[in-house]
């Protein structure tokens, strides 16, 4: 893969070019689009941010919306398909699946959330780092971004709950040490965009300090892009982060989260198709919501940067 | 163009020794005796000092470090401490299934993503709306949903295909099917993105003077242009592939690396998660180097340069 070390520093809308394709899938949906033409349409950006809202209030308060509890149920009442009085149907234990999946909300986005703080800070260190002019410090920092994303990033998790420990703290990191490449590839090439900017030439000739340029004009305008792909990437984290707890490494059995309630739906599938339906159309929606908000975002951000 | 080859491989090799130093890096650098991390909570008589021996404990941390690098580079990845067997075996073993399900899906997501993007892009304004939404819609799916959901059509409902295991090529449909359907997805808008700007290039408007069909130009000369852009995705494609394949074999239960990984990871055997990590990793760097040479070869403008 052409890694972005070698590449020259970005042109003024080339940010994209720090990533290779396929490195960030909402980028690459992004490159793949052309205003107006498809989902980056006015109506999908104003429904994905819509829901996207819904969802945050979801989160917040989920019993708003479902009188139901969702970690007891009533056994007898166990696997009884959709109805009035339970409109997605209830699980094996009796629990209500429409508000084990409102709760569940709660999981996905502070997990995914969490990691990403983590990519975030991490990524913005290394890449501020590597946008510095000093060849030692790209280098190493760049041979860093490209051993860390050579691992998949679900077997790069695994391994690091398997030194962690299971549990939704641990898999945010890991999801979060998995994400670091991705900011601090785009942080290093806005770094060197910004670095050899006209305004900040400027700044130094009037006098300014590298420390004061460096603050004051390096920095924040450095910081711009990094909100924009963290709406990009959140969607492929929300993705992993349920993958993982798919897989039991996450939160603990019976928790209302959604990769959790599909593993337990795998077991019923047989008899039930309701317990496997929701969830997984929770997680599928949520995803393109924040595709869509972000890379109408992203596109709106190049087109100011061009 | 050799000089080029030349400094790929040693990047390639760099970053394969960057990702085995990581991983003692980090053995060394969590608290706790590193005894007691390799063997988490398994324990039976002579284990800790079985691990001692094999990673050399008593010496100096350079020695540790170049014996441990001098035993991967060796083919030996250790011992696994809850199986008792040597890590390679028991990869090795669990190897070909893997191997075969990701092999498959790899090629029906090229396959589908191919056939989709030469047959929709710059087509109608409705074809492509279609498409594009279709695309979006599978690459925001997660590979276990979609394992569920054509389990309970094409197993529980229609029975079709076997629930779960590994017996002959019935067993391989659905399994391949999930895992190819969200990186078909991806895959298909980079290229039909590629096709688009390719068809935008005054020499389809030449060969299309010269009377040649719609078909044939996309399928022998458009296509081979939109490809070196899809190319670049390969690496990340195989990655992703065997990542999806540990999450695909534990919903259609079926045998393979990803039951090895699971069950290592929940009893902290660390030398064989760390082995089966470092396999994708190498596989991951190696598969990236080939393409990038063979993108090489493919593009005599690339070789000028």
């Amino acid at each position: 893969m052409n890694a972005p070390s070698r590449m020259p520093a970005a042109a003024p809308g080339e940010i994209a070019a720090a990533f290779p394709p396929g490195d960030l899938p909402g980028l690459d949906r992004l490159r793949a689009s052309k205003p107006g033409r498809d989902w980056t349409s006015a109506p999908a950006f104003h429904l994905s941010a819509l829901f996207l809202v819904a969802l945050l209030i979801v989160a917040a308060v989920p019993s708003l919306f479902t009188g139901y509890d969702p970690l007891t149920g009533d056994f007898a009442e166990g696997l009884k398909p959709p109805s009035w009085a339970h409109l997605f149907g209830t699980d094996r234990l009796g629990r209500d699946v429409l508000a084990r999946t409102l709760h569940g909300a709660r999981y996905s986005l502070l997990i995914g959330l969490s990691g990403m703080a983590i990519s975030v800070v991490a990524g913005v260190l290394l890449g501020i780092l590597a946008g510095q002019q000093n060849r030692l410090l790209d280098e190493a920092t760049s041979r860093i971004f490209d051993v860390l994303s050579s691992f998949p990033g679900v077997l790069l998790a695994m391994l690091v709950v398997t030194f962690l420990g299971q549990g939704m703290l641990n898999i945010a990191v890991a999801v979060g040490i998995a994400g670091i490449p991705k900011f601090g590839r785009v942080v290093r090439a806005q770094t060197q965009l910004v670095r050899d900017a006209d305004y900040v030439t400027q700044a130094a000739i009037y006098g300014l300090g590298r420390r004061q340029v460096f603050l004051r004009h390096v920095l924040p305008n450095v910081l711009v892009a990094v909100p924009v792909i963290a709406t990009v990437y959140i969607g492929s984290t929300i993705l992993t982060v349920s993958g993982l707890s798919f897989l039991g490494l996450g939160p603990q059995p019976s928790t209302p989260e959604w990769g959790v309630m599909l593993a337990e739906s795998r077991d019923v599938l047989r008899v039930a198709w309701w317990p496997a339906v929701f969830p997984g159309a929770a997680i599928t929606l949520t995803v393109i919501a924040f595709s869509v908000v972000g890379g109408v975002l992203q596109k709106r951000f190049e087109g100011r940067l061009a | 163009m050799w000089s080029r080859i030349a400094s790929r491989l040693l990047t390639s090799l760099v970053v394969a020794w960057a990702s085995v130093t990581a991983a003692f890096l980090a053995l060394h650098a969590l608290p706790g005796r590193i005894e007691d991390i390799l063997a988490g909570d398994v324990d039976y008589p002579g284990l800790r000092e079985a691990i001692a021996a094999e990673w050399g404990l008593d010496r100096s941390l350079f020695e540790q470090y170049a014996a441990f690098v001098s035993r991967i580079a060796g083919g030996d990845l250790g011992t696994s401490y809850v199986l008792r067997q040597p890590v390679t075996e028991i990869v090795g073993s669990q190897l070909w299934p893997t191997v075969q399900l990701a092999l498959a899906a790899g090629v029906l997501a090229v396959a589908l993503a191919v056939s989709v993007a030469l047959l929709t892009a710059g087509r109608g304004r409705r074809a492509r709306k279609l498409a594009s939404i279709l695309e979006l819609v599978l690459a925001s799916t997660p590979v276990f949903w979609i394992g569920i959901l054509l389990l309970m059509l094409f197993s529980f409902t229609l029975r079709w295909f076997p629930v779960s295991g590994a017996n002959g090529w019935t067993s391989l449909v659905l399994p391949s099917i999930a895992l190819a359907l969200p990186t078909a997805g991806l895959l298909a808008q980079v290229l039909r993105e590629a096709i688009e700007k390719t068809l935008d290039q005054p020499f389809v408007t030449t060969i299309r003077a010269r009377g040649v069909g719609e078909f044939a130009i996309r399928a022998r000369h458009v296509l081979r242009h939109a490809l070196l852009p899809a190319v670049t995705l390969g690496g990340w494609l195989i990655g992703g592939l065997l990542g999806g394949a540990v999450i695909t074999e534990k919903v259609f239960g079926r045998p393979g690396l990803g039951s090895v990984t699971l069950g290592a990871v929940l009893t902290h055997d660390v030398p064989v998660v760390l082995a089966v990590v470092l396999l994708a990793a190498f596989i991951h760097v190696a598969a990236s180097t080939i393409l990038d040479i063979l993108y090489l070869l493919i593009d005599p403008r690339l070789r000028a340069a």
